[in-house]
């Protein structure tokens, strides 16, 4: 019995390994490629800007002013140029720092409140200092800041980072 | 495995899954099927890859003009893998079209489209002409120079067919331009309207398919008949296996071009179709004055009609494909009839302007440079300084990378050049054999270079950098400004092709007071290479 069915089977059994095999190759060729299209972040070209915001000569020693600047926002293939905001304040001759706009509670817009001394979010009643610590309020962390560094007397303003949590 | 079993007979119960690949897998076909009927299977293999590479592709790409070259430029240059997703969208397309050809030119040769299965070549036609249908809408979509202008004959030749012709022009988006409603209606074509319809329409030709059974050769009768699975679905595979794996490999090793940015504007671009199209494109050139129409419109037309009615002007009885000489010679005729054509017209097309030759597909950089920094990139080449620096991502080499941290001085850097161990006591740098001004360009190139820019300057196309060294030693800069680093006694020479023609160019080269009364411009009579490569890095620079 088996002489018969024996090339029959195995014959059988080559074509399927076949069809299976090359089937999963091209799908693999081409699941591969998909996935690392769709999951892998772009490569990006980002420029790393400075955008000159401030004269740090005409500010006064904490008291923060609020400066608007236009900026190049990379969004996929297209750039776009927005406005932007920060809060400048000079903290001493060594330090001028420039905080985000938003409050780090839910992201509105904060101001100065000039008779307190003190940062003032409208929203839910977050206060942070002129150093951007949190006075009291809900907010969780001291406000972001931009990277700075001043050439030629101008303050220019990089990236928008969050503190780390463990400084403040 | 008996939850396995019971799993099964649940479901088929159910749905019927079973049953239908048991009755679709198991079909009978005659003893003399074969390797030649795996074409249909590998069509629609290539058309399923097509559909999902499409769909990838449209989920970074952007369906206006303008936005649509940037998104693709986005695809190629940033998205991973986005390249290749292109390559084999781009040559799927070119292969379905040679496997479509194939399975048409085989069911030919047997006679299958024989009675009863007329309906079955007919709906075939039909696909064959949607397969074409995405390629003349599909080449619109980068929005490139070669896609506008392509689009433009196309849409100008559909205007030209008789009586219909006033009426394509309103369907094809107005006024016989190719502007944002055109581009509209291609796209909406070619992801909304054609895929459903294809579906459909394979769906009616596989049934067909099935209905009658796969076409037997006369003999078959007395044979026993086989099963589809798995010889044949063997065959099938196997076939399909190799065709992905010339696709894999072209999309892969032969780059797609990119050209520039579609310009309405442009007055030199000599546009051309697809390869598959070009017997067209000369069958055209046949004609003139008013007999044009002939060869654009009614030509083609009588072939479709001549395709679509083959079951009915030949009606004669099923025979063996050996004996079947007319409809062998019939394909023979065509076939060295469409060669013979499309090779004129590829011997005859003259050759793209030399600025089609820049890949647009890869960043574009250099395009900022000014003359000296180009040129010194031409230096940085000739000495391979590649060699021994990086100036990008890789493995560090013996030298510094040169675009990283901050650079020298110019004054530093040739100083260096002349004698290295001078500036770097213990360094293996030989001297470089340049003279002074060529060394300043090399400088000059280098204080450009930054690791974000360093890939769009390597693009540089030899040509341009060429140019620029022609310029730089004709010191054209002491009188003409380029991308605003010059003089600017002279005009500047940005956006000189949108004023004037490259003969021109060459002419006033020669003797510009002729062309230019009152000029100051001293004649150059530059050997006729060094000619070339100025007029062609003049006309590559942006407006």
């Amino acid at each position: 019995m088996d002489t018969q069915t024996a090339p029959e089977t195995s014959r059988r059994g080559f074509y399927l390994t076949f069809i299976y095999g090359l089937w999963s190759l091209i799908g693999a060729a081409l699941a591969a490629p998909a996935l690392l299209y769709l999951l892998l972040p772009p490569r990006v070209r980002r420029e790393s800007e400075w955008i000159e915001a401030a004269d740090v000569t005409r500010l006064q020693p904490r008291v923060p002013v609020e400066v608007v600047f236009r900026k190049n926002r990379i969004d996929g293939w297209k750039i776009t140029s927005e406005k932007e905001t920060a809060w400048v304040v000079k903290l001493s001759d060594q330090q001028t720092v420039a905080f985000g706009p938003q409050c780090t509670h839910l992201g509105c817009a904060y101001h100065w409140d000039e008779a307190k001394s003190e940062f003032l979010c409208p929203c839910h009643n977050s206060v942070f200092a002129v150093d951007g610590k949190v006075m009291s309020g809900p907010a969780p962390r001291p406000l972001d800041r931009y990277e700075t560094k001043i050439e030629n007397g101008k303050l220019l303003l990089g990236q928008l980072h969050q503190p780390a949590r463990s400084k403040a | 495995m008996r939850w396995k079993d019971r799993l099964h007979t649940w479901l088929d119960s159910r749905t019927g899954v079973e049953t239908a690949v048991r009755n679709f897998l198991y079909e009978n076909i005659p003893a003399s099927s074969g390797w030649h009927q795996v074409f249909g299977s590998v069509t629609l293999f290539l058309f399923l890859t097509q559909a999902f590479t499409g769909a990838l592709l449209a989920f970074n790409y952007a369906p206006t003009p303008g936005d649509a070259y940037n998104s693709l430029r986005y695809i190629l240059a940033e998205v991973t893998a986005g390249r290749l997703m292109r390559g084999l969208h781009h040559w799927g397309a070119s292969m379905m079209i040679v496997v479509v050809v194939l399975h048409m030119t085989q069911v030919f040769l047997y006679g299958a489209y024989k009675r009863p299965r007329e309906a079955t070549w007919m709906v075939g036609v039909v696909l064959l002409l949607m397969t074409l249908a995405y390629g003349l809408t599909g080449y619109l979509l980068p929005w490139d120079n070669r896609a506008y202008w392509g689009t433009e004959v196309a849409t100008q030749i559909a205007a030209q067919a008789p009586v219909i012709g006033p009426y394509m022009v309103q369907l094809l988006g107005g006024q016989g331009e190719v502007g944002v409603v055109t581009f509209a209606r291609f796209y909406g074509l070619h992801v909304l309207l054609l895929p459903p319809a294809t579906l459909l329409l394979i769906a009616v030709h596989v049934y067909l398919v099935r209905k009658h059974g796969v076409a037997p050769e006369p003999g078959d009768e007395a044979r026993p008949v086989k099963k589809f699975f798995p010889q044949q679905v063997f065959r099938d595979t196997v076939a399909i296996f190799i065709a992905f794996v010339i696709l894999f490999v072209m999309a892969v090793a032969v780059r797609v071009p990119l050209e520039q940015l579609a310009d309405p504007t442009d007055t030199t671009y000599i546009p051309r179709p697809e390869w598959y199209f070009l017997f067209l494109f000369q069958t055209l050139k046949l004609f003139e004055g008013p007999l044009e129409v002939i060869g654009s419109v009614v030509l083609p037309a009588l072939a479709i009609l001549a395709l679509l009615f083959v079951p009915f002007i030949d009606r004669g009885r099923m025979r063996k494909v050996t004996q079947r000489t007319f409809a062998a010679s019939l394909v023979a005729l065509t076939a060295i009839g469409w060669g013979a054509l499309t090779v004129t017209a590829v011997i005859t097309t003259p050759k793209p302007a030399i600025a089609e030759q820049i890949d647009f597909s890869q960043p574009t950089d250099w395009l900022q440079l000014s003359p000296v920094e180009l040129a010194g990139l031409g230096y940085f080449r000739q000495e391979n300084c590649i060699s021994c620096h990086n100036v990008a991502d890789g493995k560090p080499k013996i030298g510094p990378d040169l675009a990283a941290g901050t650079h020298k001085s110019a004054a530093w850097m040739i100083q260096h050049f002349k004698r290295p161990s001078v500036m770097r006591p213990g360094t293996a740098m030989p001297p470089i054999q340049l003279s002074d001004s060529q060394l300043n360009t090399l400088a000059a190139f280098l204080l450009k270079l930054n690791p974000r820019n360093a890939e769009g300057l390597q693009a540089a196309p030899d040509f341009a950098v060429q140019g620029a060294i022609v310029y730089q030693m004709g010191q054209c800069g002491s009188c003409h400004q380029v991308n605003g680093v010059g003089v600017k006694l002279g005009p500047p020479l940005n956006g000189l092709k949108q004023r004037r023609t490259q003969q021109w160019v060459e002419d006033h080269f020669r003797n510009p007071q002729a062309l230019s009364p009152g000029s100051i411009m001293p004649p150059y009579r530059f050997p006729p290479s060094d000619m070339e490569k100025i007029v062609a890095y003049l006309f590559v620079l942006p407006d």
